[in-house]
């Protein structure tokens, strides 16, 4: 959708013969998934309960300071490890294979206001079915921003740097809200449909047990800290929303990662859907530790491609993903998270100004030329 | 209050700290055997009995209700990091002083889950457990003469029987390949140095398969014993053919170790047993597809194999991955993605 079609010199067999390539990576891994994988999912999983508790167990002592900063920290660790590394990949059914009712992504509930079945539904669904399709991935924006110079500009755009920076504040809250498409459902008919008042209601449950856990009870038992537990318990909510609310934005808004509309996908191939894949995500380069902390959603094209693979082998399928990208010569969009971070923000701002109407499309602007 | 209702109230406060969790989240982490937890096992030790086979002593979680001689127990093990559940005859006596039990495995060619648990399993692992069950038991009031007629594996179940109740006059015959290969032979040549126990191996590498019908050469009261007999379909089809010959079969009591082996074909009949509804289905088209064809309400959404939207239970038969051509087979808890499966055989979906 954008000037240059990136992918201009792929010839169609060229797109099918990349469909190959990248089933074969993936058929490598999967017949290779074993015990290893599965002790690290287990592994990653004790330690977060773990660090969860000891934090929680400092926190209780959280009047003395030094005792709330490591709480405070080790919660908003906890609490990351829980949405990104852990919750996230295995509602992808990353994990299903292993056959634990316990770590699978029918059964798993994370810590978050958004019920897990119906955040599958949007993100795995909705979203990695149709990534960065305008219209049909709501991903985009969120409905309330504007993310592509062809989208229609609004004055409300105006404020989208503010909304997206009170989003990212309380992110758990807005993927709720988006989960539910609060926005459609409003309208005073569709408030009605029994179905859309079910969703509601679990995700006022789960609201009110996640609210009353971390604001009320965990407060009240730390007693004399009750106050200091409540702004411990709100700031580590605080650090994972905007924690990842950076990643994602990483994900699909920095400047090189492209769009699509609606029509380019009709009757889509195998090879052309992993190749928008490719050109819909971006990547977020640093250490394993960053990897971890992102729960490899730095690794986002090759998740995007293999969305149900183990996270843990995302570092190794990448480097043969990212062979690809050269063998075809495309671009593969990645860099340091400040960069990323900040090339995603830019975008934001500079489209909540209208542009110059109509961005010139490759083939409009030969006929021009032919015109002329 | 009641101290139960207090016990449920603090249980629900509990619930609300750990909330989304559940309290046994965190307790099994330090301590999985616990009463009230699901049911597992420890494995503490693995000693060889023969060249393809292992008995496992396992240490029971709290909840373990215990076991009557003759049953088997569910276990599921993690095999390559997949669970796998298999059924294996409890080897021990139902009173053993130290709260263990026994199963003992004989890995058979190919055999994921026996090869791994003879040859590869190492003590401490945890397994999952169900509750024993099975009614190839003794009675209650002792039968005066007995008779077990066993073959390969198939005496587990019976040694279990043996180490448990003592009877006045038990027969055994037993089939194995060679001298060596007759799992739990020192135990059993002890009990018949005891006088405990006379036995009749039958080594069908040189002896040949034993043929029933000359059952009265080995024993000639067998007719008027209670007979219990375990071993491969073959010889309790022939066995329960000559009982029921000679009027007696409310003496012979068997039991079938892996019923029905699927094989995995290309399509076959599906039956979504939740509906009631069966239709043809060939290997190539997605279950998904099949099942919408025949009108059964079946979930779905990306139907490529990447939401996870269309997961389902597998209830019986066998399934192929369309991407991968991995061959999946039911067994309880086995879900597969119908958007990306196909027919491998007869199979039953829940929907
Ligand atoms: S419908 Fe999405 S995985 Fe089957």
């Amino acid at each position: 959708m954008t000037a240059i079609d990136p992918t201009a010199h792929l010839t169609a067999e060229q797109i099918e013969e990349l469909g190959r390539e990248l089933d074969a990576i993936r058929d490598e891994v999967i017949a290779s998934r074993g015990e290893k994988d599965a002790a690290y999912i287990r592994k990653v999983i004790s330690a977060q309960r773990k660090l969860e508790l000891v934090s929680r167990g400092v926190l209780l002592f959280s009047f003395f300071p030094p005792a709330w900063l490591i709480g405070t920290a080790g919660l908003s660790v906890a609490k990351i490890m829980d949405n990104m590394e852990i919750g996230h990949n295995i509602l992808h059914g990353q994990w299903d294979w292993m056959r634990d009712p316990k770590i699978h992504s029918t059964t798993w509930e994370w810590d978050h206001v958004s019920p897990s079945d119906q955040w599958r539904h949007s993100h795995n669904e909705l979203h990695h079915t149709y990534t960065n399709v305008i219209g049909k991935d709501n991903d985009l924006g969120y409905g309330i921003m504007r993310v592509d110079e062809d989208q229609k500009w609004h004055p409300f755009h105006l404020g989208q740097p503010l909304w997206n920076f009170i989003n990212a504040c309380f992110f758990e809250y807005g993927i709720a809200a988006y989960d539910l498409e609060l926005g459609k459902n409003l309208h005073k008919r569709r408030r009605k449909n029994p179905e859309f008042r079910a969703r509601a209601k679990a995700v006022g449950r789960k609201i009110r047990k996640q609210v009353l856990k971390d604001y009320v009870i965990h407060p009240l038992l730390s007693g004399p800290s009750f106050l200091t537990t409540l702004a411990a318990t709100f700031t580590a909510n605080l650090v994972r929303n905007i924690w990842s609310h950076s990643v994602i934005m990483c994900g699909h808004f920095p400047e090189g990662v492209q769009v699509f509309e609606r029509r380019s996908i009709k009757g889509e191939t195998r090879g052309q859907w992993y190749l928008r894949q490719m050109m819909g995500s971006a990547n977020i380069s640093g250490s394993r530790a960053m990897h971890f902390m992102t729960g490899n959603l730095s690794h986002q094209i090759e998740h995007h491609l293999f969305p149900d693979l183990p996270s843990n082998r995302y570092a190794e399928v990448a480097v043969k993903v990212r062979a690809l990208f050269e063998k075809y010569e495309l671009e593969y969009v990645t860099g340091p998270l400040p960069k990323q971070v900040f090339s995603a923000w830019h975008k934001v701002f500079r489209l909540s100004l209208p542009n110059k109407k109509p961005k010139v499309k490759t083939p409009d602007r030969e006929q021009e030329l032919v015109a002329a | 209050m009641t101290s139960a209702a207090l016990r449920s109230r603090a249980w629900k406060l509990l619930e609300m700290i750990t909330t989304p969790l559940l309290p046994s989240d965190y307790l099994d982490l330090v301590s999985p055997l616990r009463a009230g937890a699901d049911l597992r096992g420890r494995i503490e030790a693995v000693h060889p009995e023969t060249g393809d086979a292992a008995t496992l002593v396992i240490r029971p979680g709290r909840g373990w209700r215990g076991h009557t001689a003759g049953q088997y127990v569910r276990i599921g093990v993690d095999v390559d990091g997949r669970r796998l559940w298999r059924a294996y005859s409890l080897t021990s006596p139902t009173n053993r002083q130290d709260g263990r039990v026994t199963i003992t495995v004989k890995a058979i060619p190919d055999g994921k889950v026996s090869n791994h648990l003879v040859r590869r399993v190492k003590p401490g692992t945890l397994v999952q457990l169900d509750q024993p069950t099975g009614d190839f038991v003794l009675p209650k009031a002792k039968p005066a003469k007995v008779l077990y007629l066993t073959a390969g594996s198939g005496i587990t179940p019976v040694m279990g029987m043996l180490r448990d109740v003592e009877f006045d006059d038990v027969v055994m015959v037993h089939c194995a390949p060679r001298p060596q290969d007759v799992i739990f032979r020192d135990d059993l040549h002890d009990l018949v140095a005891d006088k405990k126990l006379r036995l009749t191996e039958v080594h069908t590498d040189t002896d040949g398969v034993l043929d029933i019908a000359r059952l009265g050469e080995l024993v000639p009261d067998w007719a008027e014993r209670e007979t219990w007999a375990c071993g491969p379909a073959g010889l309790l089809d022939a066995a329960e053919e000559f009982w029921s010959e000679h009027g007696v079969e409310e003496r012979l009591h068997t039991e079938r170790f892996r019923p029905g082996i699927v094989v995995a074909g290309d399509g076959g009949e599906v039956t979504f047993s939740a509906t009631g509804k069966t239709v043809d289905a060939d290997g190539a088209t997605p279950l998904l597809d099949v099942g919408e064809e025949a009108g059964v309400l079946m979930p779905s959404g990306c139907r490529m194999g990447i939401c996870f939207g269309c997961v389902t239970p597998l209830k019986a038969g066998a399934v192929r991955d369309l991407r991968t051509g991995e061959i999946t087979e039911a067994e309880p808890g086995v879900l597969i993605q119908t958007c990306v499966s196909a027919a491998a055989g007869p199979c039953d979906i829940q929907r």
